[in-house]
């Protein structure tokens, strides 16, 4: 019982991991298409973000945590975590430099409309919410996942290896 | 009818925070009521015949005016839902601490162990 | 039709609501609320909000992910029984206080399809500027202005995206705040409470030994 479980923590079957090597790639493109369009279709920093947090999530379902932690480790993810929302908020005082005083001024040129290099920051801006939201979201499934407590347990039992990668 | 079925809704949800005992019972109760309130403030932005709040090169911008829905509750709903998840993650990551430290989900349990 | 739609749909949404509350099962629970949270995605989507049925479906997928992965796998599958009667009896009649109320409350509203922001939006618009309106110059409610003048005060096609990010990018710095809050909280609940206590002489000196606080 206690072997099923380790394997199971570890991972799934061998289909389940061909397929997933395949799809969550394609899961992460399709979260990128959407942060990128994000301004001229449907989506934007919030779904992109979600969905390739999805990505990553179905990785470490398929894999195990060993093998995200490889791809994405946990200091970097909180990294990139405090880079967006830094990355965003420097947007905003950006607008406060070079805009004339106004917080979250548009200061970059504007482009040609509906086309994907236009409408100044907000595609930066959808960029880092969506670094934001996903390392978020991943930061948040390890720590939730790794987590294997025993009821009424006390501090040292407390098994949760959330930073020894 | 419309807002009454989300009031409903809401109402299933508040229930289930008041009565129910199980942790993850009443977590589950406060995503209802959570979906609930988002609905009703999507329901209040639709306009009859409306299309959606997105402007495409192939509509021109006269039409897109007099048929587009209320962009500005969909924009706060948006950010709601992403919010109401890491406030969901949160609880459940605090209903699992007590979980560790008492062995039971059942609130009045937890209650009356304290210490 | 549309409208008869969105009535089925959502009175699918409030049975799984029923459901969820009501079973003893927890994976029952879990599974009535991916449910609920589809069927809203299918709503969302015929009330034309592409934007926010993406997301809802997405953020779906998510929560069931992580209530199936931590919570179920505690050995938990059934929950005892539900309050006593006395406090049922009390959330039930304050429930019907509330549903009284929101009545009356729904009876104030406009009817569905026309919404109180949108009012007046096919007119056209006031051809003098706003400064030399007199006393009796109207502002319009914003949403409006939002479906005006977004293309081209922005150039961003997506209206929703616009507001969020230009127009009202304030609510969205306070909403990363708000996620950013809630990972912390998260990670530092679920950590081991220290790896070791600070030393005296580290806390003389100012160091705080871990990092943990």
């Amino acid at each position: 019982m206690k072997k099923l479980a380790t394997e199971e923590r570890d991972g799934m079957s061998t289909i389940v991991r061909t397929v997933t090597r395949w799809v969550s790639a394609f899961i992460i493109l399709y979260g990128l298409y959407i942060v990128a369009y994000g301004h001229l279709t449907p989506g934007g920093g919030f779904p992109g973000g979600v969905i390739m947090a999805g990505g990553f999530v179905l990785l470490m379902l398929a894999f195990g945590k060993k093998r995200l932690t490889a791809l994405l480790p946990v200091a970097r993810a909180s990294a990139l975590d405090c880079l967006g929302a830094l990355g965003f908020w420097l947007l905003a005082v950006a607008g406060l430099v070079f805009g004339g005083g106004v917080f979250f001024r548009n200061f970059l040129p504007h482009g040609l409309r509906l086309r994907l290099w236009s409408a100044g920051i907000i595609p930066l801006c959808n960029v880092a919410i969506a670094l934001k939201v996903t390392a978020s979201l991943v930061l948040m499934l390890v720590a939730l996942s790794v987590l294997r407590v025993k009821a009424g347990g006390t501090d040292e039992d407390f098994v949760s290896d959330i930073e020894e990668e | 009818m419309v807002y009454l079925l989300c009031l409903v809704l809401f109402l299933i949800g508040i229930y289930g925070v008041l009565t129910q005992r199980n942790l993850i019972k009443i977590i589950l109760s406060l995503a209802v009521v959570e979906s609930s309130v988002s609905l009703f403030l999507i329901l209040l932005g639709y306009r009859v015949g409306g299309i959606a709040p997105i402007e495409t090169a192939a509509r021109p911008h006269e039409s897109f005016i007099g048929m587009s829905v209320d962009p500005l509750p969909q924009a706060m709903v948006l950010t709601a839902i992403v919010i109401s998840l890491g406030v969901l993650a949160l609880s459940i990551a605090i209903a699992m601490r007590l979980y560790q430290r008492y062995g039971t989900y059942d609130v009045t349990q937890i209650r009356n162990l304290r210490g | 039709m549309l409208m008869n739609l969105i009535v089925v749909l959502l009175m699918f949404v409030a049975i799984g609501a029923v459901i969820a509350i009501w079973t003893r099962d927890l994976l029952s629970a879990v599974i009535a609320i991916g449910v609920l949270g589809f069927t809203c995605a299918v709503v969302l989507l015929l009330l034309r909000a592409p934007d926010v049925a993406i997301t809802r479906i997405v953020v779906e997928v998510l929560l069931l992910i992580i209530l199936i992965r931590s919570v179920l796998r505690r050995g938990v599958r059934t929950v005892e029984s539900s309050r006593s009667v006395p406090g049922m009896a009390l959330a039930g009649a304050f429930v019907a206080v509330l549903l009284v109320l929101g009545v009356i409350a729904i009876r104030e509203l406009p009817p569905f399809g026309e919404p109180v922001a949108l009012m007046g939006l096919n007119e056209p618009a006031p051809t003098q500027p706003l400064e030399a309106g007199g006393p009796k110059q109207e502002i319009p409610p914003p949403s409006q202005t939002y479906i005006k003048q977004g293309l081209e005060k922005t150039h961003s096609g997506n209206i929703v995206t616009a507001v969020l990010l230009d127009y009202r990018a304030y609510d969205t710095l306070g909403e990363a705040a708000v996620l950013f809050t809630a990972v912390v909280g998260a990670i530092a609940l679920l950590r081991r409470k220290s790896r070791k206590p600070p030393s005296p002489a580290e806390m003389a000196a100012g160091v705080g030994g871990s990092e943990d606080r």
